[in-house]
């Protein structure tokens, strides 16, 4: 298994060209994420917070500033990096076996031993009986697993959440992220999570950056420490200390609408 | 569905039940096919109807045997059945050609596209004496000209297919390194299988108008020429024989299509 990786973000910009004019989606954004560290990242809507996962994984370039991960500049999509979107976009005529595998095939690494680390994952996670399922028959929790999954199997040192908690229903998310963040921690990952939500920001992750009104820069970097016996976001959300970090986060983000 | 067992007795009435409807459905379906021949043969017999127009299934069966005594039956309809297969065959392999290059390019695609629509919008047939000038009178013509029909449906279907395939389905497989060929083969063709075999439906059907408008035309064998034939000598008998011959090889056709459909679509369920 990969070591984790880290990521620097040296003075990261981001514009966007179209005929009417420019978007200014970041700004000089400079931050460090150590290896096996859990990052989220709040803001309002349009600060840039996809773009910044899109920078990072080599899917667009930066205006100017640069990403380094685990040391060397990111030019082109990184297989150091795996990705995980708000919507789960399996491939509906693929079974779930073969969705797994699909990042294999992509990186020419699908060989008799990465194919049985992949079965091995979906067995892991409660998966193992639908091996020759379609998504259509999935559930929302278990298709989002299978993303999951899908990212793991290719083994990058980093995983970039984007929203992927948001299109499930309150149950099914609370279950799910206890399900995710011991996945990653297990597998020692290093994580950048997105997310609307302050409460799954504060209870997922060791960190908290709060992005301002777009263009975004870092406006609050805020490390979480909470007194519970066991770090699961279920039980992050009972620790003492939780509604000081909503509130203080709450405070922070500058709601557009 | 016939090899489920039943897991209840409510469960085997269900099955009974769909089991029945089935059934009667298909009853249903040759009971009209004999009650249409019968009263067609009977409104003639009886007088009716005048047989010189109305022609009879009995006096059809006898015009099908003498073809295929003489065996002319099996060489139109062999002429037809090539010219179709080759047409909708050609027209098939150059419009998702044409689609590919064009998802390929999107600065060419945006040159063509006005060009496109225009040549969506022509009636083709309106080309068929074009056809006959250039490919020369025959069955180049009518290939050609069924290939002229079926290209430009399977460009259009298939090409809007391609291009409204989720970008973010794209976006994550680039996000594992997928090159350009790879995006394409594993998530845009793929995905766009159930536009394309609809448009496989859709072409066939228009490319049979093709071949007989182009025997109309132009041609000394095939089905549509011994309907144009058969009018000009007043053989009802031997129109009538010829358009079921040609919805029966058009049928078949059809289910080849509904095959390759239920076995690359199972996913659908
Ligand atoms: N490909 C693009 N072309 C032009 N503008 C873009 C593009 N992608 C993003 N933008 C713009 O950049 C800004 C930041 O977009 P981004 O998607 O990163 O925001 P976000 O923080 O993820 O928002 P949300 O919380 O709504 O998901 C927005 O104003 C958006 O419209
Ligand atoms: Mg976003």
């Amino acid at each position: 298994m990969a070591e984790p990786a880290s990521i620097v973000y040296e003075r990261v910009s981001k514009k966007f060209f179209t005929l009417p004019g420019e978007t200014r989606a970041l700004h000089e954004v400079s931050l460090v994420v150590s290896p096996g560290e859990f990052l989220a990242v709040v803001g309002p809507s349009g600060c840039g917070k996809s773009t910044l996962l899109s920078i990072t994984a080599g899917l667009i370039q930066p205006t100017s500033g640069r990403v380094l991960v685990g040391g060397t500049e990111v030019r082109g999509v990184s297989r150091r990096v795996g990705y995980m979107f708000q919507q789960d976009h399996l491939f509906e005529w693929r079974t779930c076996e073969q969705n797994v595998t699909i990042g294999l095939e992509v990186q020419g690494k699908h060989g008799e031993e990465t194919h049985r680390f992949a079965v091995s994952l979906l067995e892991q996670y409660g998966l193992g009986a639908f091996r020759q399922h379609y998504p259509r028959q999935l559930s929302g929790g278990m298709r989002q697993r299978v993303a999951l999954i899908r990212t793991l199997a290719v083994d990058p040192e980093i995983m970039l959440l984007d929203e992927p908690f948001s299109a499930l229903d309150y149950q099914t998310r609370l279950s799910l992220q206890d399900d995710v963040h011991s996945i990653l921690r297990q597998a020692g990952k290093t994580v950048v999570l997105v997310t609307h939500d302050i409460s799954e920001a504060i209870s997922f992750c060791d960190r908290v950056v709060v992005l301002s009104r777009p263009p975004g820069r870092v406006k609050v970097d805020l490390a979480i420490r909470l007194t519970c016996e066991k770090r699961t976001p279920f039980l992050a959300r009972k620790a003492p200390e939780f509604n000081e970090y909503f509130d203080r986060i709450w405070g922070e983000i500058e709601i557009t609408a | 569905m016939s090899a489920m067992a039943a897991v209840s007795p409510e469960h085997a009435e269900f099955i009974r039940r769909v089991r029945w409807r089935r059934r009667s459905i298909l009853g249903v379906q040759v009971a009209l096919l004999v009650l249409f021949f019968g009263a067609w043969e009977g409104a003639v017999f009886y007088r009716l109807v005048d047989p010189l127009i109305a022609s009879s299934p009995s006096r059809i069966l006898t015009t099908l045997a003498k073809l295929h005594r003489d065996g002319s039956l099996y060489q139109h309809t062999l002429a037809t059945l090539l010219e179709a297969l080759a047409g909708f065959g050609l027209g098939v392999l150059a419009g998702i050609g044409m689609a590919i290059v064009l998802w390929w390019s999107d600065y060419l695609s945006r040159v063509l596209d006005p060009y496109i629509v225009v040549l969506n919008a022509v009636p083709k047939i309106a080309l068929g004496p074009l056809f006959i000038v250039w490919l020369g009178a025959g069955i180049t013509a009518i290939i050609g000209m069924t290939l002229a029909i079926s290209v430009i449906i399977m460009l259009m279907m298939v090409w809007t297919a391609f291009r409204e395939v989720n970008p973010e389905k794209i976006l994550l497989l680039r996000s594992f390194g997928a090159t350009r060929l790879q995006v394409f083969t594993k998530v845009v063709f793929p995905a766009s299988m159930p536009t394309i075999i609809a448009a496989l439906k859709t072409a066939i059907g228009l490319s049979w108008v093709g071949v007989i408008v182009g025997e109309f035309l132009t041609s000394t064998q095939g089905l549509g020429y011994l309907i144009v034939y058969g009018g000009q000598v007043f053989n009802l008998h031997l129109v009538m024989m010829s358009i079921l011959v040609l919805s029966a090889a058009a049928a078949v056709m059809y289910q080849a299509l509904a095959y390759l459909e239920r076995r690359y679509l199972a996913w659908k369920g």
